[in-house]
């Protein structure tokens, strides 16, 4: 979305999500209770002053069957657990190569292909030139970028 | 000297003590006994009923065991008027958090906001306080099952066994000794080659309702224990992970009752 309502409204989630751990002796919440708490925040909001953000949430919990979970919301508060999900323009062109590509219990690497995939897709059909991409992985282990491309201001 | 200090709860005295709440922890010393014990498979709460009468309208709600959200349940020592106030927000509290997060409250978090309420109360708006204490037993994945209990200052603590109400120093003695220690193997003496175990053993829920039975039986200072004096609670999970509350009907009262009284009875043969 626009980048005031991006900033504002990721910031606002994750630093309460960050006095929830303080507040509650170091207890994280699980990747469903901060899905539902970010889309809860989006219908508040939606019928005062909207946020014009879509989100894609993604996590890792150790008492998940297979570890991560995807959650997938809109400015309108609609939220849905997927395997794969995308918002903007490149869902027009990248959720059709992910229904095919996307298969049960892979690892990370055929995961991180599959993002490439949508990403070679996009620079080969999309009209907009995107140079900057950043693919990043959530695991047991946390955050970490995996590619990060050129930054447009760079150059 | 508490005198002049002790009509306000706004007012500290010059020792530093609330006089106004520690008068509200008093009040709840005369209120019928409740103890709590942690169990390895469970939570258990037993309580005396003070209000019994022939006369009373046969319950549909308890004067002492309330439950709060499908994983929590909470006895009350004190004024059941202010009780119920404090019993709505709990829940309130509960079905919130369950409304926002999609999950269910951790006990913690449901304890600390039901103190935070009543320490307001110590604090500001010049209001008494609330003279409730209370157990809560409880599950979360974070933390399995927990015992806490609450007092009119807004303190709470988490405890393996406690006792709150009357007499509630005579059965947390009890407690002391009786806790973690198996009921069967009776008088082994605490020697150098034998020590005592460094960890206390928790007791099974069934073990722990009988170990309940026996504190009110001391605390209720020899008043015969019947089922329409006492209320049992247990708390455990069913196979499919989900939290079991249940109160025991007469029956079952009776039945554990008996099995006590066949305890004490042997045990005073050794």
């Amino acid at each position: 979305g626009p980048n005031c309502d991006l900033v504002n409204f990721s910031e606002y989630i994750s630093k309460n999500l960050a006095l929830y751990e303080l507040s509650n002796d170091g207890m994280k919440l699980s990747t469903h209770a901060q899905a539902n708490f970010c889309r809860g925040e989006l219908a508040k909001a939606l019928r005062k002053g909207p946020f014009q953000v879509n989100v894609i949430l993604g996590g890792y919990d150790e008492n998940v069957p297979n570890g991560g979970s995807l959650y997938i919301m809109d400015y309108l508060g609609s939220c849905h657990k997927v395997n794969y999900g995308a918002q903007g323009y490149a869902s027009n062109f990248t959720l059709s190569i992910m229904d095919r590509d996307w298969e049960e219990g892979m690892n990370e690497e055929q995961a991180v292909k599959i993002v490439e995939h949508c990403i070679r897709e996009l620079n080969m059909r999309f009209l907009l030139n995107q140079s900057n991409f950043i693919i990043k992985v959530v695991d047991k282990d946390g955050v970490r970028t995996v590619k990060a491309d050129s930054d447009p201001s760079d150059n | 000297m508490a005198r002049r200090y002790d009509s306000s709860t706004t007012t500290f005295s010059p020792e530093g003590r609330l006089h106004q709440v520690e008068y509200a922890i008093e009040a709840i010393n005369n209120a019928g006994t409740s103890v709590g014990i942690l169990a390895k498979d469970g939570v258990v709460m037993a309580s005396e009923k003070k209000v019994t009468s022939g006369l009373l309208a046969p319950a549909r709600t308890s004067e002492k065991t309330y439950k709060l959200c499908p994983h929590a349940t909470c006895t009350v020592a004190g004024l059941t008027a202010d009780a119920n106030i404090l019993i709505d927000q709990a829940r309130l509290r509960a079905g919130r958090y369950a409304y926002q997060y999609q999950e269910p409250i951790p006990i913690e978090n449901l304890v600390e906001h039901v103190c935070n309420y009543k320490q307001a109360y110590t604090q500001y708006g010049g209001l008494r306080p609330f003279g409730v204490a209370f157990l809560f037993a409880g599950y979360d994945i974070h933390h399995g099952f927990q015992l806490y209990q609450s007092d009119p200052s807004g303190n709470y603590s988490g405890w393996k066994a406690t006792v709150i109400g009357a007499n509630n120093q005579a059965g947390k003695s009890l407690l002391k000794t009786e806790y973690g220690s198996s009921s069967s193997s009776g008088d082994e003496m605490k020697t150098d080659e034998n020590p005592a175990k460094d960890e206390t053993e928790m007791p099974t829920t069934v073990e722990a309702l009988r170990l309940a039975v026996k504190v009110l039986n001391k605390t209720m200072d020899g008043a015969a224990a019947s089922p329409d004096k006492l209320e049992l609670f247990a708390m455990t999970l069913d196979e499919d992970g989900n939290c079991v509350h249940k109160i025991l009907n007469a029956k079952e009262v009776e039945a554990v009752i008996a099995e006590v009284e066949s305890e004490t009875a042997t045990a005073g043969d050794s």
